[in-house]
Protein backbone atom coordinates (compact mmCIF):
# COMPACT_ATOMS: atom_id res chain seq x y z
CA UNK A 1 0.00 0.00 0.00
CA UNK A 2 3.34 2.74 0.39
CA UNK A 3 4.68 4.35 -2.29
CA UNK A 4 8.23 3.83 -2.04
CA UNK A 5 10.17 6.21 0.03
CA UNK A 6 13.16 6.20 -1.93
CA UNK A 7 12.35 9.32 -4.01
CA UNK A 8 12.84 11.21 -0.48
CA UNK A 9 16.06 9.28 0.26
CA UNK A 10 17.35 10.21 -3.12
CA UNK A 11 16.57 14.40 -2.60
CA UNK A 12 17.83 14.17 0.78
CA UNK A 13 21.20 13.17 -0.96
CA UNK A 14 20.92 15.42 -3.47
CA UNK A 15 24.01 17.76 -2.37
CA UNK A 16 26.24 14.62 -2.12
CA UNK A 17 26.09 12.81 -4.94
CA UNK A 18 27.81 13.47 -8.64
CA UNK A 19 26.57 15.34 -11.18
CA UNK A 20 25.52 12.36 -13.23
CA UNK A 21 22.92 11.15 -10.97
CA UNK A 22 21.32 14.30 -10.53
CA UNK A 23 19.12 14.18 -13.40
CA UNK A 24 18.13 10.80 -12.26
CA UNK A 25 16.97 12.50 -8.93
CA UNK A 26 15.09 15.54 -10.62
CA UNK A 27 12.91 12.95 -11.82
CA UNK A 28 12.60 11.78 -8.51
CA UNK A 29 11.98 14.82 -7.11
CA UNK A 30 8.66 15.02 -9.79
CA UNK A 31 6.44 12.27 -8.57
CA UNK A 32 7.87 13.30 -4.77
CA UNK A 33 7.46 14.40 -2.04
CA UNK A 34 6.04 17.73 -0.44
CA UNK A 35 3.72 20.30 -2.35
CA UNK A 36 2.37 23.08 -1.09
CA UNK A 37 -0.91 22.83 0.29
CA UNK A 38 -4.06 25.18 0.08
CA UNK A 39 -7.80 23.81 1.90
CA UNK A 40 -11.21 25.36 2.94
CA UNK A 41 -12.36 24.04 6.55
CA UNK A 42 -15.73 23.86 7.18
CA UNK A 43 -16.97 26.19 9.45
CA UNK A 44 -19.73 24.33 11.55
CA UNK A 45 -22.56 26.80 11.11
CA UNK A 46 -24.97 24.82 12.99
CA UNK A 47 -26.70 27.11 15.94
CA UNK A 48 -27.49 25.34 19.55
CA UNK A 49 -31.30 24.26 19.78
CA UNK A 50 -33.07 27.16 20.08
CA UNK A 51 -34.98 27.50 23.66
CA UNK A 52 -34.90 29.76 26.62
CA UNK A 53 -30.93 30.73 26.97
CA UNK A 54 -29.88 29.64 23.71
CA UNK A 55 -29.08 33.39 22.50
CA UNK A 56 -26.43 33.38 25.63
CA UNK A 57 -24.51 30.51 24.06
CA UNK A 58 -24.72 31.49 20.55
CA UNK A 59 -23.43 34.31 21.43
CA UNK A 60 -20.54 33.31 23.64
CA UNK A 61 -19.29 30.07 22.75
CA UNK A 62 -19.66 29.94 18.65
CA UNK A 63 -16.82 31.90 18.00
CA UNK A 64 -14.66 29.22 19.36
CA UNK A 65 -15.84 26.14 18.82
CA UNK A 66 -19.01 24.47 16.58
CA UNK A 67 -21.74 23.43 18.33
CA UNK A 68 -21.66 19.65 17.48
CA UNK A 69 -19.04 18.47 20.65
CA UNK A 70 -21.38 20.10 23.33
CA UNK A 71 -24.46 18.22 21.97
CA UNK A 72 -22.73 15.22 22.07
CA UNK A 73 -21.95 15.40 25.78
CA UNK A 74 -23.36 12.65 28.05
CA UNK A 75 -25.64 13.83 31.00
CA UNK A 76 -23.77 16.04 33.10
CA UNK A 77 -24.70 17.62 36.75
CA UNK A 78 -25.03 21.44 36.98
CA UNK A 79 -21.68 21.04 38.75
CA UNK A 80 -20.10 19.95 35.93
CA UNK A 81 -21.63 21.72 33.71
CA UNK A 82 -20.69 24.54 35.77
CA UNK A 83 -17.31 23.78 35.82
CA UNK A 84 -16.86 23.32 31.91
CA UNK A 85 -18.05 26.89 31.40
CA UNK A 86 -15.74 28.04 33.94
CA UNK A 87 -12.97 26.27 32.50
CA UNK A 88 -13.38 27.97 29.19
CA UNK A 89 -13.30 31.37 31.07
CA UNK A 90 -10.38 30.50 33.13
CA UNK A 91 -7.92 28.37 31.22
CA UNK A 92 -9.41 28.66 27.98
CA UNK A 93 -9.86 32.98 28.47
CA UNK A 94 -13.07 32.95 26.43
CA UNK A 95 -14.87 36.54 27.04
CA UNK A 96 -18.10 35.46 28.06
CA UNK A 97 -20.09 37.90 30.45
CA UNK A 98 -19.90 36.79 33.83
CA UNK A 99 -23.68 38.02 33.38
CA UNK A 100 -24.48 35.31 31.03
CA UNK A 101 -22.83 32.26 33.30
CA UNK A 102 -26.04 30.91 34.86
CA UNK A 103 -28.16 31.47 31.63
CA UNK A 104 -25.63 29.10 29.68
CA UNK A 105 -25.10 26.63 32.43
CA UNK A 106 -29.17 26.09 32.73
CA UNK A 107 -29.42 26.03 29.06
CA UNK A 108 -26.79 23.01 28.70
CA UNK A 109 -28.46 21.67 32.22
CA UNK A 110 -31.90 21.23 29.96
CA UNK A 111 -30.80 20.30 26.73
CA UNK A 112 -28.72 17.23 28.00
CA UNK A 113 -31.96 16.11 30.37
CA UNK A 114 -34.09 16.54 27.72
CA UNK A 115 -32.31 13.91 25.70
CA UNK B 1 -15.20 -19.83 8.35
CA UNK B 2 -17.62 -17.90 9.47
CA UNK B 3 -16.86 -14.25 9.08
CA UNK B 4 -19.15 -11.84 10.96
CA UNK B 5 -20.25 -8.57 9.37
CA UNK B 6 -17.60 -6.53 8.64
CA UNK B 7 -19.29 -3.05 9.78
CA UNK B 8 -18.88 -1.97 13.23
CA UNK B 9 -21.27 0.54 13.20
CA UNK B 10 -24.88 0.84 12.29
CA UNK B 11 -25.87 3.00 10.00
CA UNK B 12 -29.03 5.06 9.20
CA UNK B 13 -30.36 7.77 7.71
CA UNK B 14 -30.89 11.02 8.90
CA UNK B 15 -34.73 9.72 10.02
CA UNK B 16 -33.26 7.43 12.76
CA UNK B 17 -33.05 10.39 14.94
CA UNK B 18 -36.84 11.14 13.54
CA UNK B 19 -37.76 10.67 17.35
CA UNK B 20 -35.13 12.39 19.14
CA UNK B 21 -36.95 15.42 20.26
CA UNK B 22 -34.11 18.32 20.70
CA UNK B 23 -31.68 16.90 18.28
CA UNK B 24 -34.02 16.69 15.61
CA UNK B 25 -34.08 20.47 15.82
CA UNK B 26 -29.88 20.39 15.44
CA UNK B 27 -29.92 18.47 12.60
CA UNK B 28 -32.48 20.00 10.58
CA UNK B 29 -29.64 22.73 9.95
CA UNK B 30 -26.73 20.33 9.05
CA UNK B 31 -25.09 20.43 5.92
CA UNK B 32 -26.34 17.88 3.54
CA UNK B 33 -22.77 15.68 4.21
CA UNK B 34 -24.47 14.77 7.54
CA UNK B 35 -27.21 13.17 6.03
CA UNK B 36 -25.60 9.65 7.04
CA UNK B 37 -25.54 8.69 10.58
CA UNK B 38 -23.74 6.17 12.70
CA UNK B 39 -23.87 4.85 16.16
CA UNK B 40 -21.01 4.29 18.37
CA UNK B 41 -22.72 3.14 20.51
CA UNK B 42 -21.73 4.85 24.05
CA UNK B 43 -23.10 3.75 27.69
CA UNK B 44 -26.52 6.16 28.04
CA UNK B 45 -25.69 8.11 24.94
CA UNK B 46 -25.90 10.33 23.47
CA UNK B 47 -24.31 8.46 20.52
CA UNK B 48 -25.24 8.94 17.05
CA UNK B 49 -22.11 10.94 14.93
CA UNK B 50 -23.16 12.10 11.29
CA UNK B 51 -20.85 10.78 9.11
CA UNK B 52 -18.50 13.65 7.04
CA UNK B 53 -16.72 13.68 3.86
CA UNK B 54 -16.27 17.64 3.99
CA UNK B 55 -13.12 17.77 5.59
CA UNK B 56 -9.91 18.09 2.61
CA UNK B 57 -7.66 15.47 2.16
CA UNK B 58 -10.17 12.89 4.01
CA UNK B 59 -12.09 10.31 3.36
CA UNK B 60 -15.50 9.19 5.49
CA UNK B 61 -14.83 9.97 9.09
CA UNK B 62 -16.75 10.34 12.07
CA UNK B 63 -17.97 13.82 12.61
CA UNK B 64 -17.33 14.72 16.28
CA UNK B 65 -17.01 18.25 15.79
CA UNK B 66 -16.32 20.59 12.87
CA UNK B 67 -14.70 23.71 14.17
CA UNK B 68 -11.60 22.98 15.32
CA UNK B 69 -12.04 19.52 13.75
CA UNK B 70 -12.51 16.10 16.01
CA UNK B 71 -12.66 13.45 13.54
CA UNK B 72 -12.96 9.77 14.19
CA UNK B 73 -11.46 6.71 12.27
CA UNK B 74 -14.89 4.32 11.86
CA UNK B 75 -14.00 1.70 13.96
CA UNK B 76 -14.07 -1.10 10.36
CA UNK B 77 -10.95 0.61 9.11
CA UNK B 78 -8.51 -0.85 11.74
CA UNK B 79 -10.16 -4.49 9.93
CA UNK B 80 -8.64 -3.42 6.59
CA UNK B 81 -5.03 -3.12 7.06
CA UNK B 82 -2.42 -2.59 9.89
CA UNK B 83 -1.77 1.05 8.88
CA UNK B 84 -4.68 3.12 9.29
CA UNK B 85 -4.66 4.63 6.03
CA UNK B 86 -4.15 9.01 5.80
CA UNK B 87 -7.51 9.77 4.37
CA UNK B 88 -9.07 8.11 7.33
CA UNK B 89 -6.39 9.27 10.05
CA UNK B 90 -8.16 10.81 13.30
CA UNK B 91 -7.97 13.92 13.03
CA UNK B 92 -7.68 16.26 16.86
CA UNK B 93 -7.26 20.32 17.00
CA UNK B 94 -7.37 22.62 20.09
CA UNK B 95 -8.08 25.83 18.21
CA UNK B 96 -9.73 26.85 15.50
CA UNK B 97 -7.17 28.83 14.07
CA UNK B 98 -5.09 26.39 11.39
CA UNK B 99 -3.32 27.68 8.31
CA UNK B 100 -5.47 26.77 5.83
CA UNK B 101 -2.30 27.44 3.11
CA UNK B 102 1.18 26.57 3.77
CA UNK B 103 3.85 26.88 0.77
CA UNK B 104 6.94 24.62 1.21
CA UNK B 105 9.70 27.27 -0.05
CA UNK B 106 8.58 29.77 2.58
CA UNK B 107 8.09 27.47 5.49
CA UNK B 108 10.74 27.67 8.16
CA UNK B 109 11.07 25.90 10.95
CA UNK B 110 12.50 27.72 14.26
CA UNK B 111 15.41 26.40 16.60
CA UNK B 112 16.29 28.60 19.59
CA UNK B 113 16.41 28.70 23.64
CA UNK B 114 19.29 27.71 25.28
CA UNK B 115 21.44 26.76 22.08
CA UNK B 116 24.56 27.92 20.82
CA UNK B 117 22.98 28.87 17.33
CA UNK B 118 19.53 29.87 16.76
CA UNK B 119 18.39 28.26 13.43
CA UNK B 120 15.87 28.85 10.63
CA UNK B 121 15.50 25.65 8.83
CA UNK B 122 13.80 25.24 5.28
CA UNK B 123 12.23 21.86 4.37
CA UNK B 124 14.78 21.17 1.99
CA UNK B 125 17.18 21.87 5.06
CA UNK B 126 15.29 19.45 6.78
CA UNK B 127 15.00 16.98 4.22
CA UNK B 128 18.99 16.91 4.18
CA UNK B 129 19.32 15.64 7.36
CA UNK B 130 19.52 11.75 7.63
CA UNK B 131 16.55 10.17 7.33
CA UNK B 132 14.69 7.93 9.52
CA UNK B 133 11.61 5.90 9.09
CA UNK B 134 9.65 4.47 11.87
CA UNK B 135 6.01 2.49 12.48
CA UNK B 136 4.09 4.00 15.85
CA UNK B 137 0.42 4.14 17.23
CA UNK B 138 -0.94 7.82 17.11
CA UNK B 139 -3.41 7.56 20.11
CA UNK B 140 -5.26 10.35 21.69
CA UNK B 141 -5.25 10.46 25.41
CA UNK B 142 -8.80 10.37 25.41
CA UNK B 143 -9.64 7.63 23.48
CA UNK B 144 -12.54 5.55 24.28
CA UNK B 145 -13.31 8.50 26.74
CA UNK B 146 -16.96 8.09 25.88
CA UNK B 147 -16.51 4.56 27.33
CA UNK B 148 -16.36 5.88 31.25
CA UNK B 149 -18.49 5.31 33.97
CA UNK B 150 -18.98 7.53 35.15
CA UNK B 151 -19.31 9.83 31.97
CA UNK B 152 -17.07 12.65 31.83
CA UNK B 153 -17.27 15.56 30.12
CA UNK B 154 -14.39 15.98 26.64
CA UNK B 155 -14.35 14.26 23.39
CA UNK B 156 -17.19 11.57 23.07
CA UNK B 157 -14.90 9.21 21.53
CA UNK B 158 -15.18 6.07 20.95
CA UNK B 159 -12.20 3.79 20.32
CA UNK B 160 -11.40 5.67 17.01
CA UNK B 161 -9.03 8.41 17.57
CA UNK B 162 -5.86 6.38 17.27
CA UNK B 163 -3.94 5.30 13.93
CA UNK B 164 -1.01 3.26 13.24
CA UNK B 165 1.51 4.81 10.26
CA UNK B 166 5.11 4.62 9.32
CA UNK B 167 6.81 8.17 9.41
CA UNK B 168 9.72 9.27 7.43
CA UNK B 169 11.57 12.29 8.49
CA UNK B 170 14.42 13.31 10.48
CA UNK B 171 15.73 12.77 14.49
CA UNK B 172 14.94 15.64 16.78
CA UNK B 173 18.16 15.24 18.37
CA UNK B 174 19.96 15.60 14.75
CA UNK B 175 18.11 18.81 14.66
CA UNK B 176 18.98 19.86 18.01
CA UNK B 177 22.70 18.96 17.65
CA UNK B 178 22.72 21.35 14.55
CA UNK B 179 22.09 24.19 17.26
CA UNK B 180 24.11 23.60 19.71
CA UNK B 181 22.47 22.27 23.17
CA UNK B 182 24.16 24.19 26.08
CA UNK B 183 24.57 22.79 29.27
CA UNK B 184 21.77 23.05 31.77
CA UNK B 185 18.98 22.24 29.51
CA UNK B 186 16.12 20.63 31.03
CA UNK B 187 12.96 20.64 28.62
CA UNK B 188 12.43 20.85 24.85
CA UNK B 189 9.42 23.27 23.97
CA UNK B 190 7.23 22.47 20.31
CA UNK B 191 4.46 24.90 19.08
CA UNK B 192 2.98 24.80 16.17
CA UNK B 193 1.47 26.60 13.32
CA UNK B 194 -2.36 26.39 14.88
CA UNK B 195 -3.11 29.79 17.25
CA UNK B 196 -5.75 30.50 19.68
CA UNK B 197 -8.97 32.62 19.08
CA UNK B 198 -8.78 34.40 21.87
CA UNK B 199 -5.70 36.62 21.68
CA UNK B 200 -4.71 36.35 25.58
CA UNK B 201 -5.66 32.28 25.64
CA UNK B 202 -2.65 29.70 25.79
CA UNK B 203 -1.10 28.68 22.44
CA UNK B 204 -1.01 25.13 22.09
CA UNK B 205 2.53 23.64 23.15
CA UNK B 206 4.01 20.43 24.50
CA UNK B 207 7.21 19.92 25.91
CA UNK B 208 9.46 16.78 26.58
CA UNK B 209 12.72 16.35 28.91
CA UNK B 210 15.60 16.95 27.56
CA UNK B 211 16.78 13.32 27.33
CA UNK B 212 13.80 12.24 26.41
CA UNK B 213 13.99 14.61 22.99
CA UNK B 214 17.40 13.41 22.07
CA UNK B 215 16.86 9.63 22.72
CA UNK B 216 17.20 9.35 18.81
CA UNK B 217 13.48 7.78 18.09
CA UNK B 218 11.97 11.07 18.46
CA UNK B 219 11.43 12.63 15.10
CA UNK B 220 10.52 14.88 13.34
CA UNK B 221 8.44 13.55 10.20
CA UNK B 222 7.34 14.86 7.27
CA UNK B 223 5.66 11.44 5.63
CA UNK B 224 3.28 9.47 6.81
CA UNK B 225 2.63 6.32 5.16
CA UNK B 226 5.12 7.08 2.37
CA UNK B 227 3.29 10.68 1.47
CA UNK B 228 3.51 13.81 2.66
CA UNK B 229 1.26 14.42 5.87
CA UNK B 230 -2.47 15.51 5.29
CA UNK B 231 -2.31 19.10 6.33
CA UNK B 232 -5.41 18.25 9.48
CA UNK B 233 -2.51 15.82 10.38
CA UNK B 234 0.13 18.30 10.89
CA UNK B 235 1.61 19.32 6.95
CA UNK B 236 4.55 19.91 6.68
CA UNK B 237 6.00 18.55 9.80
CA UNK B 238 4.88 17.00 12.57
CA UNK B 239 6.89 15.56 16.24
CA UNK B 240 6.60 12.05 16.41
CA UNK B 241 7.08 10.89 19.90
CA UNK B 242 6.84 6.77 19.79
CA UNK B 243 4.82 5.45 22.69
CA UNK B 244 3.56 8.46 24.08
CA UNK B 245 -0.20 9.57 23.79
CA UNK B 246 -0.92 11.60 20.91
CA UNK B 247 -0.67 15.17 22.37
CA UNK B 248 2.56 15.09 22.05
CA UNK B 249 3.18 14.84 18.35
CA UNK B 250 2.96 18.73 17.97
CA UNK B 251 1.10 18.97 14.62
CA UNK B 252 2.29 21.79 12.02
CA UNK B 253 5.42 22.04 13.75
CA UNK B 254 7.58 25.19 13.01
CA UNK B 255 9.04 26.32 16.75
CA UNK B 256 10.98 24.04 19.10
CA UNK B 257 12.80 25.88 22.25
CA UNK B 258 15.21 24.39 24.62
CA UNK B 259 13.95 25.85 27.81
CA UNK B 260 17.09 25.69 30.80
CA UNK B 261 13.87 25.87 33.05
CA UNK B 262 10.66 23.11 33.44
CA UNK B 263 7.85 24.51 31.08
CA UNK B 264 5.26 26.34 33.17
CA UNK B 265 2.57 26.70 30.05
CA UNK B 266 -0.80 25.70 30.49
CA UNK B 267 -1.19 22.58 27.84
CA UNK B 268 2.48 20.87 29.42
CA UNK B 269 1.96 21.62 33.46
CA UNK B 270 -1.94 21.68 33.96
CA UNK B 271 -3.96 20.48 31.12
CA UNK B 272 -3.57 16.45 30.05
CA UNK B 273 -2.34 15.61 33.24
CA UNK B 274 -3.60 12.08 35.33
CA UNK B 275 -3.34 10.55 38.52
CA UNK B 276 0.21 9.57 39.66
CA UNK B 277 -1.85 6.18 40.26
CA UNK B 278 -1.66 2.53 38.68
CA UNK B 279 -3.61 2.29 35.44
CA UNK B 280 -4.24 6.45 36.07
CA UNK B 281 -7.41 4.90 38.21
CA UNK B 282 -9.15 6.83 41.13
CA UNK B 283 -12.42 6.67 42.56
CA UNK B 284 -15.26 8.59 41.10
CA UNK B 285 -14.96 11.57 43.14
CA UNK B 286 -11.52 11.16 45.18
CA UNK B 287 -9.35 14.40 45.58
CA UNK B 288 -6.25 15.35 47.03
CA UNK B 289 -4.71 13.05 44.53
CA UNK B 290 -0.88 13.81 42.84
CA UNK B 291 -0.96 14.71 39.39
CA UNK B 292 1.27 14.32 36.74
CA UNK B 293 1.68 14.95 33.13
CA UNK B 294 0.10 12.28 30.79
CA UNK B 295 3.24 10.32 29.15
CA UNK B 296 3.21 6.86 27.92
CA UNK B 297 1.17 4.63 26.65
CA UNK B 298 0.03 1.52 27.84
CA UNK B 299 -0.82 -1.87 25.80
CA UNK B 300 -4.57 -2.36 24.31
CA UNK B 301 -6.02 -4.98 21.91
CA UNK B 302 -9.19 -5.02 19.61
CA UNK B 303 -11.32 -7.42 17.44
CA UNK B 304 -12.13 -5.52 14.45
CA UNK B 305 -13.90 -8.25 12.32
CA UNK B 306 -16.50 -8.88 15.09
CA UNK B 307 -18.91 -6.45 16.75
CA UNK B 308 -21.19 -5.87 19.52
CA UNK B 309 -24.44 -7.98 19.09
CA UNK B 310 -23.38 -10.23 16.13
CA UNK B 311 -24.22 -13.96 15.81
CA UNK B 312 -22.40 -16.45 15.43
CA UNK B 313 -22.87 -20.51 14.61
CA UNK B 314 -22.63 -22.67 17.46
CA UNK B 315 -19.81 -25.11 16.81
CA UNK B 316 -18.65 -23.53 13.44
CA UNK B 317 -15.08 -22.55 12.77
CA UNK B 318 -14.50 -19.49 13.08
CA UNK B 319 -11.78 -16.36 12.89
CA UNK B 320 -11.23 -13.55 15.17
CA UNK B 321 -9.11 -11.18 14.49
CA UNK B 322 -7.91 -7.56 15.18
CA UNK B 323 -5.12 -5.23 16.09
CA UNK B 324 -2.81 -5.10 19.63
CA UNK B 325 -0.21 -2.72 20.87
CA UNK B 326 2.12 -3.23 23.49
CA UNK B 327 1.97 1.28 24.17
CA UNK B 328 5.74 1.90 24.71
CA UNK B 329 6.73 -1.86 23.96
CA UNK B 330 6.22 -4.17 21.34
CA UNK B 331 3.16 -6.77 21.88
CA UNK B 332 4.58 -10.09 23.32
CA UNK B 333 1.55 -12.04 23.12
CA UNK B 334 -2.30 -11.19 22.56
CA UNK B 335 -4.83 -13.72 24.23
CA UNK B 336 -8.48 -14.45 23.06
CA UNK B 337 -11.14 -15.47 25.38
CA UNK B 338 -15.05 -16.99 23.58
CA UNK B 339 -16.19 -17.59 27.03
CA UNK B 340 -16.08 -13.99 29.09
CA UNK B 341 -12.34 -14.69 30.29
CA UNK B 342 -12.70 -18.35 32.22
CA UNK B 343 -9.92 -19.79 29.87
CA UNK B 344 -7.64 -17.79 27.15
CA UNK B 345 -6.18 -19.29 23.87
CA UNK B 346 -3.19 -17.74 22.63
CA UNK B 347 -3.66 -15.85 18.97
CA UNK B 348 -1.05 -15.58 16.01
CA UNK B 349 0.67 -12.55 16.16
CA UNK B 350 0.79 -11.03 12.38
CA UNK B 351 4.28 -9.25 11.02
CA UNK B 352 6.14 -7.49 13.47
CA UNK B 353 6.50 -4.01 11.95
CA UNK B 354 7.97 -2.50 14.97
CA UNK B 355 7.25 -2.41 19.03
CA UNK B 356 5.76 0.72 18.30
CA UNK B 357 3.49 -0.11 15.94
CA UNK B 358 -0.40 -2.48 15.79
CA UNK B 359 0.35 -5.92 15.72
CA UNK B 360 -2.09 -7.61 13.76
CA UNK B 361 -3.69 -11.02 15.21
CA UNK B 362 -5.61 -14.13 14.36
CA UNK B 363 -7.02 -16.77 15.80
CA UNK B 364 -9.68 -19.90 14.93
CA UNK B 365 -12.30 -20.65 17.09
CA UNK B 366 -15.50 -22.73 17.68
CA UNK B 367 -18.13 -20.86 19.16
CA UNK B 368 -19.56 -23.07 22.13
CA UNK B 369 -23.24 -23.43 23.37
CA UNK B 370 -25.90 -21.63 22.09
CA UNK B 371 -26.56 -18.37 23.60
CA UNK B 372 -24.92 -15.17 25.10
CA UNK B 373 -21.33 -15.22 25.05
CA UNK B 374 -18.87 -12.48 25.83
CA UNK B 375 -15.46 -12.46 23.35
CA UNK B 376 -12.15 -10.71 24.72
CA UNK B 377 -8.45 -10.15 23.88
CA UNK B 378 -6.26 -9.38 25.71
CA UNK B 379 -2.63 -8.01 25.28
CA UNK B 380 0.83 -8.27 27.22
CA UNK B 381 3.51 -6.14 26.13
CA UNK B 382 7.34 -7.19 25.49
CA UNK B 383 7.95 -5.78 29.52
CA UNK B 384 5.09 -8.31 30.89
CA UNK B 385 2.79 -5.26 31.08
CA UNK B 386 -0.86 -7.05 30.77
CA UNK B 387 -4.25 -5.45 30.31
CA UNK B 388 -6.39 -5.09 33.43
CA UNK B 389 -10.01 -6.63 33.73
CA UNK B 390 -10.90 -3.86 35.62
CA UNK B 391 -11.97 -0.34 33.72
CA UNK B 392 -9.78 2.92 34.71
CA UNK B 393 -11.11 5.76 35.51
CA UNK B 394 -10.12 9.41 35.83
CA UNK B 395 -12.13 12.52 35.35
CA UNK B 396 -10.50 13.26 32.10
CA UNK B 397 -11.48 10.15 30.67
CA UNK B 398 -7.56 9.44 30.22
CA UNK B 399 -5.96 6.34 28.98
CA UNK B 400 -8.36 3.67 28.66
CA UNK B 401 -6.71 0.46 28.20
CA UNK B 402 -8.83 -2.09 30.03
CA UNK B 403 -9.46 -5.74 28.56
CA UNK B 404 -12.67 -4.95 25.83
CA UNK B 405 -15.48 -7.44 25.56
CA UNK B 406 -17.69 -8.04 22.95
CA UNK B 407 -20.81 -9.72 23.37
CA UNK B 408 -22.25 -11.98 20.87
CA UNK B 409 -24.91 -14.45 20.33
CA UNK B 410 -23.87 -17.90 19.42
CA UNK B 411 -27.23 -19.60 17.69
Amino acid sequence: MFRTLLPIALIAGAAFVSPCAQAQDKQAKEKLLLKSVSVDLPNGDRMFPSKLGSDAVNNNCLACHSAGMVLNQPVLSRSQWKDEVNKMRTAYKAPVDAGDVDAIVDYLVSIRSAN
Amino acid sequence: MEKASPSHFLWSRRHFLGRAGGATLALASTPAWADVMTRLPLPGGPDERPMTTAFPQKGALILQRTRPPLLETPFEVFDQSVFTPNDRFFVRWHWALIPTEVNIDAFRLAVRGHVNRNLSLSLNDILALPQMELAAVNQCSGNSRGYFQPRVPGGQWSNGSMGNARWTGVRLNDVLERAGVKAGAVQVRFNGMDEATVPDAPDFMKSLAIDHARDGEVMLAYAMNGEQLPLLNGFPLRLIVPGWYSTYWVKMLNDIEVLDQPDTNFWTKTAYTIPDTPNASIKPGEIGVRMVPINRMVPRSFITNIKAGDTLRASAPTLARGIAFGGDSGVSRVDFSKDGGKNWQQAKLGKDEGKYSFRQWQIHFNPADKGDHVLMVRCTSTTGEMQSDTPNWNPSGFMRSVIEQTAVVVA
